[in-house]
């Protein structure tokens, strides 16, 4: 591999990683919209409003940036990078063809496990640097829900690896075959779901409850800061969207001309499951902490325990 | 002197001069996140050491899960933003000795076991999964069986005190 090659899969991943969540963002606008029989943004752009996050981002990077007198500034002015940047550097791990990713990691699946979780150390720094009671309590929540999510994260991922043998994702996306759905099923909602905690989105929003807390972590935030927060939230979706698709929906494997289009099955799958991110927000009510908290202890570990236990009798038996 | 070795000199650096600033920064907060960089830069000598496995394992549980309990820890506490006064006690000096003496110790432990095994970082991976299964469930199940019991008993107390402290409080209220 060349260095032009390697510069040129790298320039990749960054269009991917501005271009794709943008697109997540405008699908959950149109989609919402229209579930709440609205037309949503209709007029930026001219058709069907396709430019209103972009006409959002030169909004926001217009907008004056404040930094509240009390806060600990440069704590506060760091977090938004630390809650983006893990998500960018995840896409380079992410197989979008037969051994076709940006670089092959003999461990990618701890490898954007591990990334992935620096970004919460972004809404916690977010979180207690804004001195704000509001952004202090969205940073807790945040806290324990990302701690309580981690595990069964983890386990379900752990269990795709058993069943493949590798801890590679191109790996993986290789060992897959249709019958992985029911064999991994259940390994698979829990890991979609631990995904959707770990972005904070609805059902599990508690951190960023915007009825009772403002916006959490992100209350203090303005401009170009803020927006990156929220680029943050929608390439995140897009990211374990991915993961999701690699680990358990095959990845780049399709029906045809797999090593032509694996990245178009791939992309399919992911905007399929962004799609079900968007709706859950718009269908179900935001758990209460406790119940989060419960749902998470007393559901997603145990079951996630036993699909590892499921996958281990097989693959012993194999 | 190759590339890597520079590398790994820099890493060593960064991760000496953060870990100091934990322990004298006096806001506790930007001692958690500089605990952080001093995590990452181990997990990147790990890197030029080709022990892929065990740096993002690094990661994942000291920066994505301990320090994220630390910070958590600290939130729920009365941190305030700035310096806190009262971070050092009279135990200074003893701490000091006692961090020096286990420094001392480990270091002479390491060298001495380790003193003529040396690892080609040039050639594959010497650190990847297939590596370090092999190893911990061939060579070091023992030990590997020993930490997890330990773990598990640690578990197991939490609970056994947590469940105590509830049944005591909640003993009042039944008369």
């Amino acid at each position: 591999m060349t260095a032009l090659e390697v510069a040129a899969k790298l320039v990749g991943c960054l269009l991917v990683f501005l271009t794709v969540p943008l697109l997540v963002g405008q699908l959950e606008h149109k989609a919402m919209a229209h579930m709440q029989s609205r037309l949503g943004p209709m007029y930026a752009g001219g058709f069907h409003g396709w430019a209103q996050l972009v006409a959002d981002g030169v909004k926001f990077v217009q907008k004056e940036s404040v930094v509240p007198s009390n806060a600990d500034r440069q704590v506060f002015n760091l977090a938004p990078a630390v809650a983006l940047l893990p998500y960018l550097f995840v896409l380079i791990a992410i197989p979008v063809g037969p051994g076709d990713s940006a670089h092959d990691l003999s461990v990618g699946v701890f490898f954007a496990l591990a990334v992935v979780s620096v970004g919460v150390i972004g809404v916690l720094m977010a979180g207690w640097s804004s001195a704000n009671k509001y952004s202090l309590l969205g940073g807790l929540r945040a806290g324990a829900q990302l701690m309580a999510y981690e595990l069964p994260l983890v386990l379900a991922a752990a269990s795709v690896a058993m069943a493949a043998g590798t801890l590679s994702l191109d790996g993986i996306a290789h060992a897959w075959h249709w019958w992985w759905l029911p064999y991994q099923g259940v390994g698979a909602f829990v890991f979609f779901t631990a995904a959707l905690a770990e972005l904070r989105r609805p059902p599990f929003d508690m951190p960023v409850a915007d009825s009772e807390i403002v916006f959490g972590p992100f209350t203090e935030y303005t401009g170009l800061r803020f927006g990156l927060f929220i680029l943050s939230e929608y390439a995140g979706i897009v990211v374990f969207s991915a993961l999701t698709s690699v680990l358990f929906l095959g990845g780049w494997k399709g029906p045809f001309l797999e090593h032509q289009l694996g990245w178009l099955w791939l992309l399919i799958k992911t905007f399929a499951l962004s799609f079900v991110v968007i709706w859950l927000r718009v269908s179900y009510p935001r758990l209460r902490e406790d119940q989060l908290q419960k749902f998470a202890w007393a559901a997603l570990v145990p079951l996630a325990l036993g699909q590892v236990a499921v996958t281990g009798v097989v693959e012993v038996l194999r | 002197m190759t590339g890597a070795d520079v590398v790994f000199g820099l890493l060593g650096v960064v991760c000496f001069a953060s870990g100091v600033l934990v322990v004298t920064a006096r806001n506790l907060i930007h001692a958690a996140l500089w605990l952080v960089v001093c995590f990452g830069a181990l997990a990147g000598c790990y890197l030029v050491l080709t022990a892929e496995f065990v740096a993002w394992v690094q990661v994942l549980i000291y920066i994505g899960a301990v320090v994220v309990l630390m910070l958590f820890g600290a939130m729920l506490t009365r941190t305030p933003i700035g310096p806190v006064q009262d971070l050092d006690s009279g135990n200074r000096p003893v701490a000091a000795l006692a961090g020096l003496a286990t420094a001392g110790l480990l270091g002479v432990l390491v060298v001495d076991a380790f003193r003529a095994a040396y690892v080609d970082v040039h050639g594959t991976a010497v650190g990847d999964g297939h590596v370090m299964g092999t190893a911990i469930f061939r060579y070091y199940v023992l030990p590997f069986e020993i930490a997890s019991v330990l773990l598990l008993a640690a578990l197991v107390g939490a609970i056994v005190l947590t469940g105590q402290r509830r049944a005591n409080q909640a003993a009042p209220g039944e008369h």
